[in-house]
This record gives C-alpha cells, sequence and structure tokens, in this order.
C-alpha cells in the first residue's frame, strides 16, 4: 500500500478511537466547548486528509459531519438524535477505512442516507436557532465554475463573501485555522511510529542478549582476576539499561484499552434502556503492550456484562431505593510489580441461587456439597468452563463467551482475577496481572537434584523448616503443614508434586517457599534454594504446554535449560478446598501487605504510658497472662516462676507498673535456654505494617518511632532489654546496658535478600546500611565509614564474599572487624575457605535465627573486649 | 522450485534406532548433534526426553526408543540428535546413530505392509528396499504428533 494512505489510515483511526471517547462525553456535557473543539478538530482532519489523498466518499461523509459539529460549535445545543447520527457517520468512516485497509480503495456505494440526515439536523437546528445574518458589505460578483463541484466544495461565491466576512483580524484566524500550534507542537514531532513487529524483534534480541550477558558473567565468575571483567561490567550496565529502554517502549497506558468502552456503554444504555454512567480511573496507568492485548477483549465482556446483567433499569433501580443511573466503574493502579484493575458495577449482584442451581445440574458440585459453600466460594463457579447463568440471551451477552474465557486469558498471562458480590448492592472484579511478561525475576530452587525456577513475585517469604526448631513441618494424616505465625500453611513437596524420584528419604528439614496466589497462601517444600536470577520467559514447547504446574522455561546464565513453576498451576494442584479456607481470612491482611513494598508483624501494645508501642512479632516467643499474685518480689526485681525456671520481668520504665492482682499480660522472649518477660499493660493488636522507623530515638530500648495505623508508635528495640535483663540477672545492678545501636554493613546483590534482611536486622537493633555489591562495600569502607559488623554474601558477581573478606582483612588492614558470611553453599570446603579469609561465623542464608544468634555472638565478644 | 531429470528422486538422512535403519526427508532435517546437558521434565509424557540449550534455542528432545515402542538403550551408549523443525519450533529426535545420506527414486517406495507394527506404521510413510536391508522413511509431522495437542487445548 502506498506509504502516504497507510499512515493515514493508522492515523485516522486513532483520530476515530478518540472521537468516540470525546463524543460520548460531549452528549453529556454538551456545554464543554473544549471537547467540541477537539472533535471539530478531529473530523476537521480527516476531511482535509481526504481531499489530499483523493477518497472523495470519506470525504463527503466527513463534511456533512463536520457542518453539523460545526453548528454546535457555534453554540447550537446537541441533542441526542444528532449524537446518535454522528456516531452512525463514524463508523461508517471506520468500515469505509477498513475497506482502504484491505483493498487500498473506497468501497462501492454512496452514503446518501447518512449525509441526508446530517443535513437534515443541520437544517432543523439552524432554523429553530436562525441567527440574524449579518450584513454583507460590497457587492457580489457572479462568478462560474468550469465543473461540477464536488460535495463539500464551496462556490466561488460562497467563498467570496466568507472572504468578505472575515473580521480584519490577522491573529485571530491564524489562530484558529493552526489550533495545534504552539508550545505542544514541538513535543509532537518528537515522536515517531514504529511497528509493532520491529518492537517485537527488539525485545527478543535484547532478551537474548540479556542471556548471553548472564551467560558471560558466569563465565567469568568462574576465572579470578579475568581481565574481561571490566568491560563486562560495562556491558553488563548498558545491557540492563538497553532492557529497561526497550522495556519502556512496550509500555502503553491502559486507557488505549479501554478507548471503545465509552461508546460501548453509551449505545447499551440505548439498547437496554438503562442510564449508565461510566468512570474510568488510572487510564494513564501503562503496561507491556502484549499484556494490554491480552485483557482488552476480557474488559470489554466483564463491562458488557455489567451493563447487560449487573445493572438494573431504571424502575427497578428506583424500587430499590437506588439513583436510577446505573455506575459502572474502572479502575487500575500499579501495586508492587503488578497492575491492578477493577470493574464495579452497584448492579443487582450475582445470584447466588441460580448459581448453585446451575453449578448443581452441571455436575460441578453434589448438591450436600453445594449446601456447605460459603457464599464467596459459589460466586468462584462463574469462571468455570461453560458457565452461563443469563437467562434470556441478548444481542450483547450470552454469546457463548463466558467468564471461563475472562479467566483463561488472564490466566494466560499469570494474571488472578477474583470476584466479590453483595446481593443488591453490587459486584467488583479485581483483575492482577503482571507488569511484563518478557523478563522476571526468579528464585531458582532445587528438588530432587533438578534446578527450578518460581517466579519472585509470587514469593512472599522463605522459611527453614528444621524438625528441632520453631518452624517445623507437621502432619494432620498424610497433609503436611507449618505453622506460621499462628496460621496453618499447606505445604506441597516439590519432589511429590513434580513425581521425580526423591532419592533421599522424606525428611523435616528444607526450606519453604512460601507462595501466595491471589489470596491463597501456601508452602512449597524445596531441597535447597541458590540464587536469584533475572530469567526470559520462553514459552513451553507446544507438546508440553498442558504441564499446568510449568508456565514455561528459560535458559540459565550456565546454559542449561530450566523449567519455570506456575505459582497458578501449582495452586490449582493443591487444590481448591485449600484457597476457600485461607482466603477468607488473609484477604484482609493482602490488603494491607499491598500497601507497602514489605511489611513485617508487629505486636501492639501500651506500657507504661497512652502511647502505642510495638515490636516485630517475629522476635516474641509468646504472649503469656500470669496470675499477678505469682509475681514474686525477689532482690529487688520482680520475678515469675515459668517451666520451672525462675523468668525475670523487665519494665521498659518506671512508668511501668507491675500488677498487684488480676493476670498480668507479658511478652516473653527467649534466647536459648534464657527466658525474660517485658512487663505490658494491654496487647491491643497484631499488625502486618512497612516498619519504616521515621524518628530515630536515643531513648535506650528504644529503636525509634513509625507511624503504624495512622499513629505514632514507639518500636522497641528487644536486643536492649535481653542483655539487660541478663546482666542484672546475673551481675551488680549499677552496671549500664548497652543502648547504643550498632552500624552495619550488609552486602548482597541480590535486592530481594537485602529487603528480606534489612528488616529482620532492623529489627535486631541494627542500623544497616545496605549495598548490593563487595565494591561498594569496599568504597564505604575506604572512605572511613565505621561500622560495628558486616554481614556479607558468598556468591556474588566480580567479587564475591571470600575475596572481599581478603581485601578487608589484608588491604584493609581492618583484621578486627568482625564479618559474618551468608551462603546458600555451606560445604566443609567453604566453611574451611572461609576460616582462612577470616569469616567470624558462617550462617545459611535463610537462618534468620541463626543469624541473629550469630550477631549477638559477637556483639556479647565486643562487649566484652 | 524448478523441476530437474531427478525430480523423482528424494534424499534421505539415514539413522539406526535399536538396529533398524531409518531416513528422515534431507529438507526437514536442520542438523545432527550430540545431546549435552539435557534437562528431564516431570510429568511429560514418556517420550519427551527432556529439553536442552541449543545454541541459544530451547530443543525438545524426543526419545525415538520409546516413541517407536521399542527397548531402552543400553547403558552408557551415547545416543545422537537429529534436529527438525515444525511450525516455529525446534526438536531433536534422539536416535542410536546417525548414518550416510541416500539418494532414493520415489517409486520406489513402498507401502507400510499391513502387519507392520502400529506404533511404527504410525510414524512410518514407507519402506525402501536396499541392498541387504529396509530403510524405513519416518514422517517427521507424525512423529511430533504425540498426541497431547487434545490435552494442552
Amino acid at each position: 500500500m502506498d506509504d502516504l494512505l497507510r499512515e493515514f489510515v493508522t492515523e485516522t483511526n486513532e483520530s476515530l478511537d478518540v472521537v468516540d471517547v470525546e463524543l460520548v462525553r460531549f452528549e453529556q456535557d454538551p456545554n464543554n466547548k473544549k471537547i467540541l473543539d477537539n472533535i471539530f478538530r478531529l473530523v476537521h482532519t480527516i476531511k482535509g486528509t481526504c481531499g489530499f489523498l483523493s477518497l472523495p466518499r470519506l470525504e463527503a461523509l466527513a463534511h456533512a459531519a463536520e457542518t453539523l459539529m460545526g453548528k454546535f460549535r457555534d453554540g447550537m445545543p446537541a441533542t441526542g438524535e444528532a449524537v446518535t447520527v454522528i456516531l452512525a457517520t463514524i463508523d461508517r468512516i471506520k468500515m469505509i477505512l477498513e475497506t482502504i485497509d484491505r483493498e487500498q480503495r473506497e468501497p462501492d456505494g454512496g452514503d446518501a442516507d447518512l449525509i441526508a440526515d446530517l443535513e437534515r439536523i443541520v437544517k432543523q437546528i439552524s432554523e429553530s436557532h436562525a441567527s440574524p445574518t449579518e450584513k454583507t458589505v460590497g457587492t457580489l460578483v457572479p462568478q462560474v465554475l468550469e465543473r461540477a463541484l464536488h460535495p463539500g466544495e464551496n462556490t466561488l461565491d460562497e467563498l467570496e463573501r466568507a472572504f468578505r466576512e472575515t473580521p480584519v483580524d490577522p491573529v485571530k484566524p491564524a489562530a484558529s485555522s493552526l489550533p495545534e500550534s504552539g508550545p505542544e507542537d514541538g513535543k509532537a514531532n518528537q515522536s515517531i511510529r514504529v511497528t509493532v513487529d520491529t518492537l517485537e524483534r527488539l525485545m527478543t534480541m535484547v532478551s537474548e542478549l540479556v542471556l548471553t550477558r548472564n551467560q558471560l558473567l558466569e563465565i567469568v565468575r568462574r576465572h579470578e582476576d579475568s581481565e574481561f571483567k571490566g568491560p563486562l561490567q560495562r556491558l553488563s550496565n548498558v545491557t540492563a539499561e538497553l532492557q529497561e529502554g526497550v522495556m519502556k517502549t512496550r509500555m502503553q497506558p491502559i486507557g488505549n484499552a479501554w478507548q471503545k468502552l465509552p461508546r460501548i456503554v453509551r449505545d447499551l444504555s440505548t439498547e437496554l434502556g438503562k442510564q449508565i454512567d461510566l468512570e474510568m480511573q488510572g487510564a494513564e496507568t501503562e503496561l507491556d503492550r502484549q499484556v494490554l492485548d491480552l485483557i482488552k477483549d476480557p474488559l470489554t465482556h466483564m463491562v458488557r456484562n455489567s451493563a447487560d446483567h449487573g445493572l438494573e433499569t431504571p424502575a427497578e433501580r428506583r424500587a430499590a431505593g437506588k439513583p436510577a443511573r446505573g455506575r459502572i466503574r474502572l479502575s487500575a493502579f500499579h501495586e508492587g510489580g503488578q497492575i491492578i484493575i477493577e470493574i464495579a458495577d452497584d448492579g443487582r449482584g450475582l445470584n447466588t441461587g441460580r448459581i448453585k442451581a446451575k453449578a448443581i445440574a452441571q455436575g460441578l458440585v453434589s448438591e450436600a456439597e453445594a449446601e456447605k459453600l460459603s457464599e464467596a466460594q459459589i460466586h468462584k463457579f462463574i469462571f468455570m468452563p461453560g458457565f452461563s447463568t443469563a437467562q434470556k440471551i441478548t444481542s450483547v451477552s450470552g454469546r457463548g463467551v463466558g467468564m471461563d474465557v475472562v479467566r483463561n486469558n488472564i490466566d494466560q498471562i499469570g494474571g488472578t482475577v477474583d470476584v466479590k458480590s453483595v446481593a443488591g448492592v453490587g459486584l467488583s472484579f479485581t483483575i492482577k496481572i503482571p507488569l511484563t511478561l518478557a523478563i522476571v525475576a526468579a528464585l531458582i530452587v532445587d528438588a530432587g537434584g533438578d534446578r527450578f525456577a518460581i517466579p519472585q513475585l509470587s514469593v512472599v517469604e522463605l522459611v527453614r523448616a528444621r524438625s528441632n526448631s520453631e518452624h517445623r513441618i507437621e502432619r494432620i494424616k498424610d497433609t503436611t503443614v507449618l505453622r506460621l505465625r499462628d496460621k496453618l500453611l499447606p505445604l506441597i513437596r516439590l519432589t511429590n508434586l513434580l513425581e521425580l524420584d526423591d532419592a533421599k528419604k522424606e525428611t523435616d528439614d528444607g526450606f519453604i517457599v512460601v507462595i501466595q496466589v491471589g489470596t491463597q497462601h501456601f508452602g512449597v517444600v524445596v531441597d535447597g534454594v541458590f540464587h536469584t536470577e533475572e530469567i526470559v520467559v520462553k514459552p513451553m514447547s507446544s507438546k508440553l504446554r498442558h504441564i499446568s504446574v510449568f508456565s514455561g522455561n528459560t535458559i540459565l546464565g550456565d546454559g542449561s535449560v530450566i523449567m519455570i513453576i506456575d505459582p497458578n498451576g501449582v495452586a490449582r494442584e493443591i487444590g481448591s478446598t485449600v484457597s476457600s479456607q485461607m482466603a477468607a481470612e488473609s484477604e484482609a491482611e493482602i490488603k494491607r501487605e499491598s500497601a507497602g513494598d514489605k511489611t513485617t508483624s508487629l505486636l501492639v501494645f501500651r506500657a507504661g504510658s497512652t502511647q502505642p508501642k510495638a515490636v516485630p512479632l517475629a522476635l516474641i516467643t509468646r504472649l503469656e497472662e500470669v496470675d499477678a499474685k505469682k509475681i514474686e518480689l525477689s532482690n529487688g526485681r520482680h520475678m515469675v516462676q515459668y517451666r520451672e525456671h525462675l523468668m525475670p520481668l523487665v519494665r521498659m520504665s518506671d512508668d511501668v507498673r507491675v500488677k498487684g492482682e488480676g493476670s498480668q499480660p507479658l511478652l516473653v522472649f527467649s534466647d536459648g535456654s534464657r527466658s525474660m518477660a517485658l512487663v505490658v499493660d494491654e496487647i491491643v493488636d497484631i499488625i502486618e505494617e512497612r516498619l519504616d522507623i521515621q524518628v530515630a530515638s536515643d531513648n535506650p530500648g528504644v529503636l525509634g518511632s513509625a507511624i503504624i495505623k495512622g499513629q505514632a508508635t514507639e518500636i522497641i528495640d528487644v536486643g536492649h532489654f535481653l542483655p539487660t535483663a541478663f546482666e542484672d540477672w546475673f551481675r551488680r545492678k549499677d552496671q549500664p546496658g548497652s543502648a547504643k545501636p550498632r552500624n552495619m554493613l550488609l552486602v548482597d546483590d541480590s535486592a530481594f535478600f537485602l529487603n528480606m534482611l534489612t528488616p529482620v536486622l532492623q529489627a535486631a537493633g541494627y542500623v544497616v546500611t545496605a549495598v548490593s555489591s563487595a565494591h561498594e562495600a569496599l568504597a564505604l569502607l575506604r572512605n572511613g565509614l565505621k561500622f560495628d559488623i558486616v554481614v556479607t554474601d558468598i556468591d556474588m558477581p566480580e567479587m564475591d564474599g571470600f575475596q572481599f573478606a581478603e581485601v578487608v582483612r589484608n588491604d584493609l588492614a581492618m583484621t578486627d572487624l568482625p564479618i559474618i558470611a551468608l551462603s546458600s553453599m555451606v560445604s566443609p570446603e567453604a566453611l574451611e575457605r572461609g576460616r582462612q579469609v577470616g569469616f567470624h561465623d558462617y550462617v545459611a542464608k535463610f537462618d534468620r535465627q541463626g543469624l541473629i544468634a550469630a550477631l549477638k555472638e559477637q556483639a556479647d565478644v565486643g562487649q566484652a573486649a | 522450485m524448478t523441476e530437474t531429470a531427478d525430480e523423482h528422486l528424494s534424499e534421505y538422512v539415514t539413522a539406526t534406532i535399536g538396529g533398524q535403519l531409518f531416513g528422515l526427508p534431507i529438507l526437514s532435517v536442520q542438523d545432527v548433534f550430540m545431546p549435552e546437558r539435557l534437562t528431564r521434565v516431570p510429568l511429560s509424557p514418556p517420550e519427551i526426553a527432556g529439553v536442552l540449550n541449543l545454541r541459544g534455542r530451547i530443543v525438545t528432545l524426543i526419545d525415538m526408543r520409546r516413541r517407536l515402542g521399542l527397548q531402552g538403550r543400553e547403558q552408557g551408549a551415547m545416543p545422537m540428535a537429529i534436529g527438525v523443525e515444525s511450525r516455529g519450533e525446534s526438536y531433536g529426535l534422539l536416535i542410536d546413530g546417525v548414518g550416510e545420506v541416500l539418494k532414493l527414486d520415489d517409486r520406489a517406495r513402498e507401502t507400510n505392509p499391513i502387519n507392520l507394527d502400529p506404533r511404527l506404521a504410525r510414524v512410518c510413510a514407507g519402506i525402501h528396499r536396499l541392498d541387504g536391508q529396509l530403510l524405513v522413511v519416518l514422517d517427521v509431522e507424525r512423529i511430533l504428533d504425540i498426541g497431547v495437542s487434545a490435552a494442552a487445548a
């Protein structure tokens, strides 16, 4: 096709989409001059270009529409009929454009019908609003044109008159004839059109480049002192930037997928005799165009559904005491690497009874089982294949496209969809989808000797399970569960799920990857966790695509292929029974979690004052209430007999009173065999919040203040009270406690672990400086920053933990600085090498308790010295 | 494509699988390689030996012995793989050994004997009589039709 023509078709199609939206707004707000100007300009541009490209049919139609719009612009009121005719005209223009796109010529036939309609309305409007004719000065010379006029062309006489009537004001017409000029002009010229294919090819190549970069990094990592390191680092940085840049070109505002909706809703409301308002929020939210393409149809379908089935007729609404106008609200926003899209209406909600009956009729559930299901569980049936409860098939829905298709589309892109419905109040769908599909961060795990990747987006946390620790795997018959913060987490062993022959006997030791899918939480037990890696998702071979627990595969940095676990698939394997049971209780929790990046469970309590205090829940061994009468006073200290030991009770300040009668709430902290209890007035709540200490405190025992639930809350430094309890216990009473916060340098190349560890370490009383490479760490040390302790990862690109420690010990001569190594590979050789380079301690990467213990040990050594 | 005098001649890459000689139309063969660093795929059909990285592409390997219902390979025997492509995806067919390329006359190709093992007949597009042995012509598309497509939908 002619380049010019193709450009015209693309551009005009885009303009038309905009016109659709604007027109609907215009009908609702006919006095908005700005909207009208926009529409007029667009139609005008179409007309102008048509003439240039000799498309007479299109030109005539656009001209007729423009004339009518011109009337509106002159202040005539827009009637519903007029808007309908204009919309019909735009549809016709689209039809013609499609033919041009396909056949490079205008279709046969004419548009006399529409043009007649348009002209009739123009006439009506003009007659009802006849304005006084303006006086013409001068004489009109009759002129003759040598050919017949094209439709829409003006006679020379008219031109002459227009010319004479134009007020002599050179600025104004210039401004109106060039409405797009101005400051925006420069910007507009800075964008160019690129075909999607070009972008796709770029993306594929960048993905390959990322893989190759990873492979090179892997090779260089094995060769110490390679001269390739420097250039490779630069290559690596450039690659990362390139990747980001290309990803950006793929991002599009979600509004592009919404553009057609106002028009659809308007047509539907006319067709169905309902009054519908469509609200759209967050149209500028950007997401990958591949994702956008896949959700376009589901979104449209859901909005149609809401209009058709969800919203009642005005009469029904009034009878139900609701405003006659129904409302459909679409909103989109980013939330922690995901896009959340909500489609809500204030209609009648789902008909639980009918869904239940249909589910039973289709044999999805037995009658007895159905009786036990909650409403929310019944509502989920609408996502089952072939499920539609619409009784009458309208032209709007009931075309055999149901919510199962919506869900399939969303599943395909690793998203989730959830439904919430309240009878008579409304229905809302929440869709969560990843920002992009191409590159994801993944946790590489080991199961039965094979490696697998788990997308980090769904990983909530990692828990090390050991048979003799607090986190141990328990069994209910054959089902394994884990007690995690007062909840039972269903567990599934990856080797069992994948039917791998597990050489090792099933042990109760292992790493538990806690995964969240929608509102469902579960733990996947793996044999080992290696590291995180940015992986390029490649689709599974069509011969393997039926395996639901895999979403794709990828080539790792070392060149081997590994499978990517699909958390959605695993969730389905575990079964829906679990989901519903967990869903209800965790829903509220997720809302809170998603508000921040990483949340910590905090116990909020009061002690000594009305101001709330909080302490990370993970540090508390248990909450106790003891009979006040059992509290004994010995040597000026409060004690209580606890598990056959005497446990000291510690007051945070003198304001805290130990109760004389009734029950005394206590927070018990244990460290090995030693326990102590903090005396509190009352336990307020357990909440999930981001631990963001805003105001540091110089008050010993208080880390600082944070805003929790809108209230300034003191975060208690447990690390302060633990030693004071025992120093008081074993030594003289007047010995001062250590209140000085200790500075820690934390080195790990994985942002994931930095994020995970920092709050834990902060909670343990450290001021944490986190850096992502050994070089950064060395730079800080060389600049003379003082740290009390260094915690470093072993396995890092460029310079690993061993080399880092050697440099610190030898080159910087910091022989006394304690260094604790964190590693996923704890082997005797590694331990030996660690001793040689001067690590003070060597802790497995996911052993939080072990790390805290090691830190305490170092701290104690430091204090003793 | 211009037709020449040898329009009736087809070229085959020959391979041995379980002692039997097979031929693959040369036009469907991409390359021949030694499979290395094979990753097994849990829960996959038994014919799928696994996947591997061949110059940046992920290749799905099909164990031809299993596909043809033959006995498993002896321990320690090094298989070879013939790379083929279908609908934009790369596959490797695991065979025991690869032989020479033969040019054979299509008119001499015979249809499958009716008593041919059905598992073989499924993927076999005819037989050539060679000196001293028979060559079974394999149909790549039929080999790749592993029968999960229905389940995958």
